[in-house]
Order: C-alpha cells, then sequence, then structure tokens
C-alpha cells in the first residue's frame, strides 16, 4: 500500500473502510477468475449470470464456494485477533491463544490416530477441540481469581497451547499416519477441504461475529484500562466471557474449514490500527475485511505460481507474501500502539 | 522495597533479596539434582553415589566410559541448552516489556530452522538426525540462519534508533516469512525427510557430543556477565523510552547489548539441540512467580531454564518405553507447572 493511499485514509476512518470495501471487491474478481484455469473477468460475470454456460461448472463448482470459504475464514481470523488483542492489551496475542488452534489440530491429529481421516470428521473433530481447548483456558484464568489483568489470561493460553503442540508432537513422531494427516492440516490451505462444512461453520462464525461486534465497546473501555473500565460500569465478567466467545467460534469454524492459519489474526488488527484507528467499533469490521483481503489474494496467488501442478498452500504464501508485506507496512507507517 | 540490598564487584552492581537468593539456590540444588540423576539413568544404570565417585576420579573403569563418554555430554548439552534458552527468555521479557515475547520473535529460532530444513531437506534425503547432529553441517547452518534472521529483524526495526514495538512487529514478520519457507520445503518433501525434519524441529538432545557443548558454554561465560550489567539499566525502563533517556540511561546502547545477548544464547543453544520449545518462555515466568519479582530474574531464570531441560531429558529417556525428544516433554512437565503457580496465585501480575 502506497503512502498516498494511507495519507488519504487516516484522513477518516470511513475512507479506510470504504477503500477496504474496494479491495474485497477486487480480491473477490481475483480469487474467482485466477486458478490453473485462468478465467477472464467478462466470462466469469457471464457464468455467474448464466451457470448453464460451459465455464459455469468451474466457477460454480469451484470459485465461487473457495471464494466465499476465503471471505469466512479471512473475515473471522481477522475479527478474532482484533478481540483478542483488545482483550489482552497485547500486540503479540493472536487468536490461537487460547489453545483454540492447537486444540482442533490435535483433535484432528487424535482422529488420524485412531483411524478417522475424512474431511468431515476433520471438521466436527477441529469444532470440539477448539471448544474444549478454550473452556479449559479461561477456566484456569479464572481459578486465578484475577480476571481484571489479562496477563494470567494470556500465560495461561501460552501454557495449555504448548501442552496441547507437545501432546501433538508426541502423536506426529510416534504414528506415521498421524504424521501424514498433521502435515497436511498444519499448512493451512482452502483446497480439498470440505465443502459441505462451509454452512454450519458460516453460521457458527455469524454468531461469532455478532458477538464480536457486541464486545467493542467493552474493548474500548478495556484499553483504558480495568479499573477505568469497571468504574465505567462495565461487568468484566460479561465482557470476557463475550470476548472468549467470539474468539472461540470465529477462530473455530475458520479452523476446522482451513487449518490453523496463523498469520492473519495477529497482523491484521495492527494495519487495521493504523488505517482506521483504535476505536474497536471501527477497527473490528476493518480487521476482519483485512483479513478476508489478504487471504483471497494470497489464495489466488498459491493457486497461479503453483503453475497448473500442485498450488502452494495458502498458509505458505500467506507467511511468505504476506510477512513481506506486513514488514514493509510496519517500517513505513507511525505505528499506533496498542 | 523492603530487604532490598546491594553488591558492587566494580564492575557490576547486583541488587539482591532474602527470597531471591533462596530460590536461586534451590534452583541450583534442584539443577544439580536433575544432573546426578541424568547421568545416573539409563540403559545401564549406575548409582547415585558411584556418579559422583567417577566425576570426581575414582570410579570403575566401566563407569568412567559410560560416564565419561555417554552420559556427560548429554547432560552437560541439557543443562547449557537450558541455561542458554532460559537467560535469553528473561532478557528478551525485560527488553520488550511483554511476557508473551520470547527470542523466537527476534527471528534466531526460524532463521536456523529454515537453515537446518533446507540442509536436511534440499541437502539430500539421507540424514538421520542422530548423523546430522553429529556432524558440523546442520549446527553451522542453523547458526548462519539464526544469525542472518536476527540481524535482519534489527536492522529492518532501525528508524532512528530501534523502538521495541516496531521491533516486536517485525520479527512477527520475518518469523512468518521464514516459517513459510520452511513449511514450503517441508510440503513439498519426501515423508522420510519430513520425519528428519520433525524431528529436528522439536528439538532433541540425542547424539550430542563434546563438540556441540563447548561452543554453548563457552558462549554462557562470555554473554553472562554483559547480560547481567546491561539489562539492569533496562529494568527501570518499564515507563518508556522517553521516561529512561530523561535518568540518562543509554537506552539504545543498552537495548542492543541485550537484543546481542539473547540472539548469540539462543542460536548457540538451538544449533546444539534444535528449537527446544517453551524453555525460553516458561522459565523467566516460572522463576518470576517463585522470587515474586515484578520482572524475570536473570541468573534463577537460565536455573529454572536448566532445571526443565534436563528434567524433561531424563523423562523422555525413561518414562515413555521409547526415546522421545526432549523438547516434546519440556511443555509436558513446564506447562502444567506454570498453570500451577497461576492458579495458587491472585496477586496482581505485570510484566
Amino acid at each position: 500500500m502506497s503512502s498516498p493511499v494511507l495519507a488519504v485514509v487516516r484522513r477518516s476512518p470511513v475512507n479506510g473502510i470504504a477503500v477496504l470495501g474496494l479491495a474485497l471487491l477486487l480480491g473477490v474478481l481475483a480469487s474467482l477468475t485466477l486458478g490453473s484455469n485462468p478465467i477472464p473477468p467478462a466470462q466469469v460475470v457471464q457464468a455467474l449470470i448464466d451457470p448453464a454456460r460451459d465455464t459455469g461448472a468451474v466457477v460454480w463448482g469451484s470459485r465461487v464456494p473457495r471464494t466465499l470459504m476465503g471471505i469466512l475464514v479471512g473475515f473471522s481470523l481477522g475479527i478474532a485477533g482484533a478481540v483478542m488483542q483488545g482483550q489482552t492489551g497485547n500486540p503479540l496475542a493472536d487468536p490461537g491463544l487460547f489453545g483454540v488452534s492447537s486444540g482442533a489440530s490435535l483433535a484432528v491429529v487424535l482422529g488420524a490416530y485412531l483411524g478417522f481421516s475424512s474431511m468431515t470428521a476433520s471438521l466436527f473433530l477441529a469444532m470440539a477441540g477448539a471448544l474444549i481447548a478454550s473452556v479449559l483456558v479461561f477456566t484456569i484464568a479464572t481459578l486465578s481469581r484475577d480476571l481484571a489483568n489479562p496477563v494470567p489470561l494470556a500465560i495461561a493460553g501460552t501454557a495449555v497451547t504448548a501442552l496441547l503442540n507437545s501432546v501433538i508432537s508426541f502423536l506426529v513422531l510416534t504414528n506415521q499416519s498421524s504424521l501424514e494427516a498433521y502435515r497436511v492440516w498444519v499448512v493451512g490451505s482452502l483446497s480439498g477441504r470440505e465443502l459441505d462444512g462451509l454452512f454450519p461453520a458460516f453460521v457458527l462464525a455469524s454468531v461469532g461475529v455478532g458477538l464480536a461486534l457486541a464486545n467493542a465497546r467493552s474493548l474500548n473501555s478495556l484499553t483504558l484500562g480495568t479499573e477505568l473500565a469497571q468504574g465505567l460500569g462495565e461487568s468484566l465478567w460479561r465482557a470476557r466471557l463475550v470476548g472468549l466467545g467470539a474468539i472461540t467460534l470465529t477462530t473455530a469454524s475458520a479452523v476446522a474449514l482451513a487449518g490453523p492459519i496463523g498469520f492473519i489474526g495477529l497482523t491484521a488488527p495492527h494495519i487495521g490500527r493504523a488505517l482506521v484507528g483504535g476505536n474497536h467499533v471501527r477497527l473490528l469490521p476493518a480487521s476482519g475485511l483485512i483479513g478476508a483481503v489478504t487471504l483471497l489474494v494470497c489464495d489466488a496467488v498459491g493457486r497461479v505460481i503453483g503453475g497448473g501442478q500442485a498450488e502452494v498452500p495458502v498458509g505458505v504464501v500467506l507467511a511468505t507474501l504476506g510477512g513481506i508485506a506486513f514488514v514493509a507496512i510496519v517500517r513505513r507507517t507511525k505505528l499506533a500502539a496498542m | 522495597m523492603s530487604g532490598r540490598q546491594g553488591v558492587d564487584l566494580g564492575f557490576i552492581a547486583l541488587p539482591w533479596r532474602a527470597r531471591l537468593l533462596l530460590v536461586t539456590l534451590a534452583c541450583v540444588a534442584v539443577v544439580v539434582t536433575a544432573f546426578t540423576f541424568g547421568i545416573a539413568a539409563g540403559s545401564s544404570r549406575i548409582g547415585v553415589g558411584d556418579v559422583w565417585t567417577t566425576l570426581l576420579g575414582a570410579g570403575s573403569r566401566a563407569f568412567e566410559f559410560i560416564v565419561f563418554e555417554l552420559r556427560l555430554p548429554r547432560a552437560s548439552a541439557g543443562l547449557a541448552v537450558g541455561l542458554c534458552l532460559g537467560m535469553a527468555g528473561a532478557l528478551t521479557q525485560t527488553f520488550s516489556r511483554n511476557p508473551l515475547a520470547t527470542p523466537d520473535i527476534l527471528g534466531v529460532t526460524a532463521g536456523a530452522s529454515a537453515g537446518a530444513v533446507s540442509a536436511i531437506v534440499i541437502g539430500g534425503g539421507g540424514y538421520s538426525v542422530g548423523a546430522s547432529l553429529l556432524g558440523v553441517g546442520i549446527p553451522v547452518v542453523a547458526t548462519i540462519g539464526g544469525l542472518l534472521a536476527a540481524a535482519l529483524v534489527y536492522g529492518l526495526s532501525w528508524r532512528q534508533g530501534v523502538d521495541s514495538f516496531r521491533l516486536i512487529l517485525i520479527g512477527i514478520g520475518v518469523t512468518a516469512i521464514l516459517g513459510g519457507l520452511t513449511s514450503f520445503l517441508l510440503v513439498r518433501a519426501q515423508l522420510t525427510q519430513v520425519s528428519a525434519a520433525t524431528q529436528w524441529l522439536v528439538g532433541s538432545l540425542s547424539g550430542v557430543s563434546w563438540a556441540s557443548v563447548w561452543p554453548m558454554l563457552v558462549v554462557l561465560a562470555v554473554v553472562t556477565p554483559i547480560a547481567l550489567s546491561q539489562s539492569a539499566p533496562l529494568e527501570i525502563n518499564q515507563l518508556g523510552d522517553e521516561f529512561s533517556t530523561g535518568l540518562g540511561v543509554a537506552v539504545q546502547r543498552h537495548r542492543l547489548a541485550v537484543i546481542v545477548a539473547a540472539v548469540v544464547l539462543t542460536s548457540a543453544a538451538v544449533s546444539a539441540a534444535g528449537p527446544v520449545e517453551f524453555v525460553a518462555f516458561v522459565a523467566p515466568q516460572v522463576a518470576r512467580r517463585l522470587a515474586r519479582s515484578s520482572r524475570p530474574p536473570l541468573l534463577a531464570s537460565a536455573l529454572v531454564g536448566a532445571a526443565l531441560v534436563m528434567v524433561a531429558d531424563v523423562a523422555a529417556r525413561v518414562a515413555f518405553g521409547t526415546e522421545i525428544p526432549v523438547g516434546v516433554v519440556t511443555a509436558l512437565i513446564g506447562a502444567p507447572y506454570l498453570i500451577w503457580l497461576i492458579t495458587r496465585k491472585n496477586r496482581e501480575e505485570h510484566l
């Protein structure tokens, strides 16, 4: 993103959301047209209107569901990251911090260990694993009797994540079929994933996004410090529970669909803060849009540079290209500290 | 702060408290015990008394061979890896003022991993992890990769000085890029190479020799005094750079020294044993809770790290029937302990 664009956007946060909406349209277009068999935009539009055309099968059969999945996953992760960083007040927090991603991964690996390796099984296992892990983390943090303080929550989450990851490593190192399932799953990809899962995941993610938006005002007061937040009449219990529910539902549906995609949740909120400022009412949708755009573009790039053979998984493209873009943005912008 | 006293050795001045001293001594005791059992445990068991008589030069020939040739290098490697990672973790959490920050965000681990995995995957399929750790190949590649990545992170963060927050974000980006390259290599590799690479990526002490222990000991001897003297001024930096500069602290210089120390320590440990997970995060957190201090105490963190790695390595060798990499066990032992410490206390927590 060049600096003049950033300058225009900074002048008004509304412009920021508008620019991101436009970027999302371009991302959708890229996702629909690019691939091992590129289809010109005009033909894509015709096929969208008239599914009976010869390109209709490709467009409606694979490109449209995949694009929808990309938007769902990217938006969920972006918004989950913003809620997580707001809840913990920590710029290093990502949506996987409460063990959601590693709980999902462990469930999938355990499933492969026990012989359930179908995509549908993975989807539901991932969902269950994510929910169990986040409830566990929240219970531990509650036991510290210090809900006002985000530090124990973040530390407990990191500890549980590490614990789950080491159980995964143990299974993967001692069991060949677990390793095979895990190394495909862990990279994160939008291809070859189960489309049947799209609808249940969409329902769950929508509830999560709703909770996140309901959490926006609480996050704003939490940013001022928990004591001030309580002084403003904020119920910490409610604020934490709503936030946790938002993070778990959005992340779980994203992870279940596409595997643990790590980069978006961590970085989208930082770019969002540079674009629209720290007010969560705008920051949450902005982070979601940034996540969706990033994921769509990186997925399309992965299809193109695969060059007709096996495509490069979106997780790899995201980390590499997304990482480079993120470093460039961080170097250029005046950072909005948390 | 009551009971706070100082010791001044001329070039280095250390404030100390009775509780911190007690915790540090307790850690030393645990480390010595774990070291002894690390040498005693194994397929042919040696009595605890025999371990020390042999170490002091009065053991039988058979014991001498087992202790000095087989067990001592590994126990020393565990000790050194733990000390390096624990101290690096404490340094990182101090300068970044963030309890979630580990030396990983300085790019060292990701750089070393990318280097090692390319060596395993591109360098040919015939690598067994034991052979690769014995040979000079992978440790050297990992060291170079780690140092280059750290230099890149620091260089990219430079903008009339380095701000901790920007450094963390750049670190996230660079770590992601290198992680992406690593997983790209893993997705395209043969399954046998993936197995070898996964073993390395988990962190393991099997097959370490004196050749990988000495560099760590040298690094520890050189870096520890620098780390102690340079990190103390940063402890007042909790209120921000401007405040400290106003007090006359050369924040940039101290921060660079602390970062370099953390990078070198991590790099030494990672090139010897691979990225043993979780130690650098958990050791400072445990040490500060035990010492009840507001910031991670450096020496105690290093000792907690050493105790964790050595206990985990003994468990990894004897507890599971088959030997598993130490990196799998560090979190299995460290995480529940940290969680117990968290739930036990309801004091104010800051970093």
